[in-house]
């Protein structure tokens, strides 16, 4: 065996953190900072006991090393959703203060604003069902994913330059899109401070074939069904757009293709080579960071905001064509089908916001990993459509047990710098996932079942087995008892296209 | 043994080991894990020729770059290989050129896998074991 091999081996072994962990509520667990050195404040993780025993030891040593980042707040969080990252582990929330703290790409990710977004329409599981077949082919025909997909909106240098600075804004304008979509996005689809020429010409070259593709592995758009037994919260659902029993919706899972991806390889590099001038180190080299207020810092996050930019209006124009394949094959208008959007939320992304820290307001970069943003009502940054009820929050399921549509609750600020979960989590690795499964097998069996699925890559369709993901419900009751979180609507897949 | 996929490291990515009996291999080797990962090597035809020259004073940061311009390759000139020769020499710096051959992505004709983001920096190692070179990488996927 390999020395590699060995090392790999220890880390099979449970985490110490276990041995330490405080059950400080009953769906909170507390690493304290004396856990490790370096840490300067505890971890905390949301979960059950069940979700919390699944989780694998890289979560462990993740977050506290996520907790030795300079200027980080209160707590270094995990999500019940939580797994073993890079970096970060995925659903890994942390918040620093913008004058002392740091800024680390690895807490945002590869995937730059990575997200969700859904669509409601007025049709009904009877209606879709007889034409589900024919649905999917044409949504799977008409949005380009897997490796190497084109996109269908061709950009000039220029045009792209306006897709990173002005978002879906920019799309809406050349008739890719509704008006009305531009609030329902987080944001409203544009992070401000947005600048191009921190953005190198390899990240252009990357990205600007890319707009308008799904892209593989987790990324899909699912069509879903509303039942009304999964309803929870009918006024809120109501003002969601979901009003019917059976009512189909659409949820799409992408984010900023190969040019995000690029701009964070660029500045991760930036980083390691700037640290040492700062003095930081760090337990993980992708945790790799800069003080906010540093050049560096500085212009990796205008170049984010430029990466988040391009993700909002990625979903943007795929939303567009959704409602045209909706359009085609049912013969009526999105007008008439009334595919409103409900909402768009980032999922991998820092962002400057104000929070409570011992009781004084403070600017803080909040890093959310595989995390969604859940403000409760009231809060200025929700649209006035949402002002009453709070932040619609997407939880992507896997495509074989489905998905939620949650709000966020006004305690979110207190327990997690207004954060929740973002989707049901993996508990299985991808290589193990596709030695259980075949892809084909799969396909075949989900049809059986009432889903159809088509994907460019069989084997990428084994990865995303359901068995291969925690138990959602499990995930979205854990932030519900935290009260972070409530659910609204559970969404059951029938069609899915995936990368 | 070119490559392994590790199971369980870093599981919504894709953790693998390659080897080599001196870093021409190993890099050759990593480079291949790579576009396997990406797409069946097997269904890709040699027609085109590319080089990759990169000048790094370290041999790991030289790894790093030759991964991430496959998938850089990847996205912005839709290209995938399925031959790869590396050369690497040591002066002052470690001076690669790699001859690669491949074809652009055809979805009628390749059997896809997954459109790899990036090269992590998460537990990423070169190591020297008696005569055997080897490297282990975590791509996110």
């Amino acid at each position: 065996m390999c020395k590699m091999e060995e090392e790999r081996e220890e880390k099979q072994i449970p985490s110490k953190a276990l041995s330490v962990i405080e059950h400080s509520s009953e769906v909170t667990w507390d690493i304290p900072a004396s856990y490790k050195k370096g840490m300067q404040v505890p971890a905390r993780l949301f979960a059950t006991e069940k979700l919390l025993q699944a989780m694998d030891a890289g979560v462990f040593e993740q977050v506290t090393n996520v907790a030795c980042l300079p200027g980080i707040q209160k707590h270094a969080y995990c999500m019940p959703d939580g797994h073993w990252g890079y970096g970060f582990p995925i659903g890994g929330v942390a918040a620093m203060d913008v004058n002392e703290g740091v800024i680390s790409p690895g807490g945002i990710g590869f995937d730059i604003n990575c997200g969700m977004r859904l669509l409601t329409t007025n049709l009904t599981f009877n209606d879709v069902q007889p034409k589900l077949k024919q649905l999917v082919d044409t949504l799977y025909n008409r949005v380009p994913s897997g490796v190497g997909g084109k996109g269908f909106v061709k950009l000039t240098k220029e045009q792209f330059r306006d897709v990173m600075l002005s978002g879906p804004k920019w799309c809406v304008g050349q008739g890719l899109g509704w008006e009305e979509d531009l609030e329902r996005t987080e944001e409203y689809g544009c992070i401000k401070n947005a600048n191009a020429d921190k953005i190198s010409e390899k990240a252009i070259s990357r990205g600007i074939g890319q707009l308008g593709t799904l892209g593989s592995g987790n990324h899909y758009l699912e069509v879903q069904v509303a039942n009304g037994g999964n309803i929870f919260d009918e006024k809120i659902a109501k003002k969601f757009g979901i009003t019917q029993d059976g009512q189909i919706v659409v949820m799409l899972h992408c984010g900023s293709r190969g040019f995000g991806h690029q701009v964070a390889t660029d500045y991760l590099k930036t980083f390691s080579e700037a640290m040492p001038k700062y003095g930081i180190t760090v337990n993980d080299r992708e945790l790799a960071c800069a003080p906010f207020t540093s050049n560096e810092g500085q212009d990796y996050y205008q170049a984010m905001a430029c990466a988040a930019n391009m993700a909002f209006s990625n979903r943007q124009v795929i939303a567009h064509r959704i409602r045209e394949c909706f359009a085609k094959v049912f013969g009526k208008s999105a007008d008439e089908l009334e595919m409103h959007q409900v909402y768009d939320v980032a999922h991998n992304i820092a962002k400057v916001e104000e929070h409570k820290v011992d009781g004084k307001w403070k600017k803080l970069v909040v890093h959310r990993k595989g995390a969604t943003r859940c403000f409760g009502p009231g809060e200025k940054e929700l649209p006035k459509v949402y002002q009453e009820t709070g932040q619609p929050v997407i939880i992507g399921g896997s495509m074989e047990t489905g998905s939620y549509l949650l709000v966020g609750l006004e305690k979110a600020r207190e327990m997690t710098f207004g954060s929740t979960a973002h989707g049901a989590g993996r508990t299985m690795s991808r290589a193990k996932a596709k030695r259980n499964v075949r892809g084909d097998l799969l396909q075949k069996e989900m049809e059986k079942r009432g889903i159809i699925v088509k994907s460019a890559s069989m084997s990428g369709l084994a990865e995303e087995a359901g068995f291969a993901y925690k138990d959602i419900s499990e995930v979205v009751d854990t932030m519900e008892k935290a009260g972070v979180s409530k659910k609204v609507v559970a969404l059951r897949p029938i069609g899915n296209v995936k990368g | 043994m070119r490559y392994k996929i590790l199971e369980d490291v870093a599981i919504a990515d894709v953790c693998f080991v390659a080897y080599g009996k001196d870093i021409n291999e190993l890099f050759g080797n990593a480079a291949f894990a790579t576009e396997e990962i990406m797409v069946d090597t097997k269904t890709v035809k040699p027609r085109v020729s590319h080089t990759i020259m990169l000048d790094k004073e370290k041999l790991e940061d030289l790894l790093y770059d030759f991964l991430s311009e496959l998938i850089f390759l990847k996205d912005a000139d839709s290209l995938v290989f399925s031959a790869i020769t590396v050369k690497i020499e040591k002066n002052k710096t470690y001076r690669l050129t790699a001859l690669l051959k491949g074809e652009p992505l055809d979805r009628k004709h390749h059997v896809l896998r997954a459109d790899v983001k990036a090269v992590t920096l998460h537990m990423f190692t070169i190591e020297k074991n008696k005569s055997t070179w080897s490297c282990q990488v975590v791509l996110d996927v």
